[in-house]
């Protein structure tokens, strides 16, 4: 019974290329690239509890250091993307020290106004970053040689990056230091009674959870050869949250059926509805009030539930 | 500095903490020696969980000082001073209550091993650290609720956890903030059984309104009234001791 599920979940991943037309191919691949974001929040939301509502940062930061460095000062693509990722970690790693002197509802704050300096950065200096224009005419990676300029390919490579993030995010929650993570979002106190600190575990997952968010950055600039300042607005960092919460915060599965949701009543519901935005909100708060939990958690128990 | 003084577990020198105006700890001085078991003793108010937290490090005090085997750890982190060797629990229950009882007493042993920081072995890869779990819940008669959540057991089962998580850490020093709180007369025996049988390479100081338990396990006692030290010496003095009457036990 759980093979099965697991055979039809591996199965409507890899299926799309071989039945679909490249529009539902690229709704897969944009799908994919949503959940790494997903899942690299969900680490700070679900596992750290610490809900930040500027996750678009790292996003955006990775996507226009990767665009600048490959349009204006002629960097290839491999040598763009391990700079934009230390980049990215390392603005992380500096965002954490300043967010982390809050919690709750102060942490929420500051990782908002962080990521509404970048934001207005991105609108503001356009001798840097083309002001609103966006930076556009980027060209997708090669590598191995492989173009990814098909939507079948690019699908390939997008899944086979989101899978990694999948393992790596897998790892990191199972492991003891994902244990000293949830301990320290539970009872922060009893944590350091018992030795672990507090801090330094919440700022070591912040700047993991930056770097797959700058991964996903990476992707989303491919995909799209073209980034705008709306990729750093807080638009983007709330439909992240809304995905994570939605499809159930804290589990591993929940990112990817939130993220999924929330890009296909995008794409879909926005052809027949204008204001889709407003039928968004209305599925989330039929999820809030019928799965409290999440998508994720609330259709497992309705297994478990009728199993018994 | 003051390395003459290593000879005490704990050692408090004139410490004091204020809320604005409210002064809850007045110029409390302690020496407490290795093995020792310490009862503190007041009416509600009196400032002995906020002694406590002093202690652990949760508040930090207005002046004053505070050593642990003679190293100052006044103005050091809480989770360091657990790697001094100090543990404690708590008045009101605080366990990771979605979590297996193994898990939570797990927790008290991985925060003093270098592995909580592994980032990419499964904890299950630990299997050493779930057998010595196992063994300390069967110390405290809690081997057969070992992989039930903390919410599905017992308040008086709780109390056992919170003080099988200290024990897992081996502590020198072991604070213990009313842990005979709201538990029945059975249970209290058995607690009661389970803290006299802690070995002596742990001091032992503990907070605790049950006079008939507490005074059999104490050596010594402190008074505090009004964040102040009122009466400190051998149990029996202070039980004789006409102030503690006065203050305490008398009214």
């Amino acid at each position: 019974m759980r093979w099965i599920g697991v055979a039809l979940l591996a199965a409507s991943f890899v299926l799309p290329p071989f039945l679909a037309g490249d529009f539902y191919v690229n709704l897969g691949s944009q799908i994919l690239i949503a959940s790494i974001f997903a899942l690299s929040l969900n680490l700070l939301v679900g596992f750290g509890g610490m809900t930040s509502l500027g996750h678009a940062s790292y996003l955006g930061v990775a996507a226009y250091i990767s665009a600048l460095l490959t349009s204006r000062y002629g960097f290839g693509h491999g040598a763009a993307a391990i700079i934009s990722m230390a980049g990215t970690t390392a603005t992380a790693a500096f965002f954490g020290i300043i967010a982390l002197r809050a919690t709750g509802l102060g942490f929420l704050m500051i990782t908002l106004a962080l990521s509404q300096v970048l934001w207005g950065l991105a609108y503001r200096m356009s001798n840097v970053t083309n002001g609103d224009n966006g930076i556009a005419g980027l060209s997708r990676p090669m590598p191995f040689g492989i173009s990814l300029d098909s939507a079948t390919s690019f699908y390939w490579f997008a899944l086979g990056v989101a899978s990694i993030a999948f393992v790596m995010i897998t790892m990191f929650v199972s492991s003891s230091f994902g244990s000293s993570l949830k301990g320290v979002r539970d009872q922060p106190r009893r944590m350091a009674a018992l030795g672990f600190n507090p801090w330094m575990i919440r700022w070591i997952a912040f700047i993991y959870a930056g770097f797959w968010g700058g991964v996903s950055g990476l992707l989303y600039v491919y995909y799209n050869k073209y980034i705008h300042p709306t990729s750093l607005s807080i638009t983007s960092s709330a439909e992240a949250l809304l995905g994570v919460i939605a499809g159930g915060s804290g589990t591993l599965g929940g990112p990817v059926a939130g993220a999924a949701l929330v890009l296909l009543l995008k794409n879909y519901a926005s052809a027949y509805v204008e204001r889709w935005n407003m039928l968004l909100g209305l599925v989330f708060l039929f999820i809030v009030l019928v799965m409290p939990a999440g998508i994720v958690p609330g259709f497992s128990r309705l297994l478990t539930g009728r199993r018994k | 500095m003051s390395l003459s003084n290593s000879n005490h577990a704990l050692e408090i020198v004139n410490l004091n903490k204020a809320f604005g105006g409210l002064v809850v700890t007045q110029s409390i001085s302690l020496a407490i020696r290795p093995g020792e078991r310490r009862l503190i003793i007041g009416p509600n108010g009196a400032g002995k969980t906020t002694l406590f937290n002093q202690i652990s490090g949760d508040l930090r005090p207005t002046s004053g000082q505070i050593r642990l085997f003679g190293t100052d750890v006044t103005y050091i982190a809480p989770y360091k001073r657990a790697h001094f060797g100090l543990s404690r629990t708590y008045q009101i229950i605080t366990l990771f209550t979605g979590d297996t009882l193994e898990h939570n007493v797990t927790l008290g042993l991985l925060g003093l091993l270098p592995s909580r920081w592994q980032m990419w072995r499964p904890l299950s890869f630990y299997g050493n650290l779930a057998t010595e779990a196992r063994r300390v819940l069967d110390t405290v008669g809690l081997l057969h609720l070992a992989s039930h959540p903390v919410s599905d057991i017992a308040y008086g089962e709780k109390r056992r956890v919170e003080l099988a998580m200290a024990l897992a850490q081996k502590p020198r020093v072991l604070l213990l903030d009313e842990p005979l709180a709201g538990l029945s007369n059975t249970e209290r025996s058995t607690v009661k059984s389970l803290i006299a049988a802690i070995p002596r390479e742990t001091t032992v100081i503990m907070i605790e309104h049950d006079m008939d338990t507490a005074l059999d396990l104490a050596e010594t006692v402190t008074l505090l009234n009004y964040g102040r030290v009122i009466v400190d010496g051998d149990r029996d003095a202070v039980i004789a001791d006409e102030r503690t009457r006065e203050v305490y036990l008398g009214a």
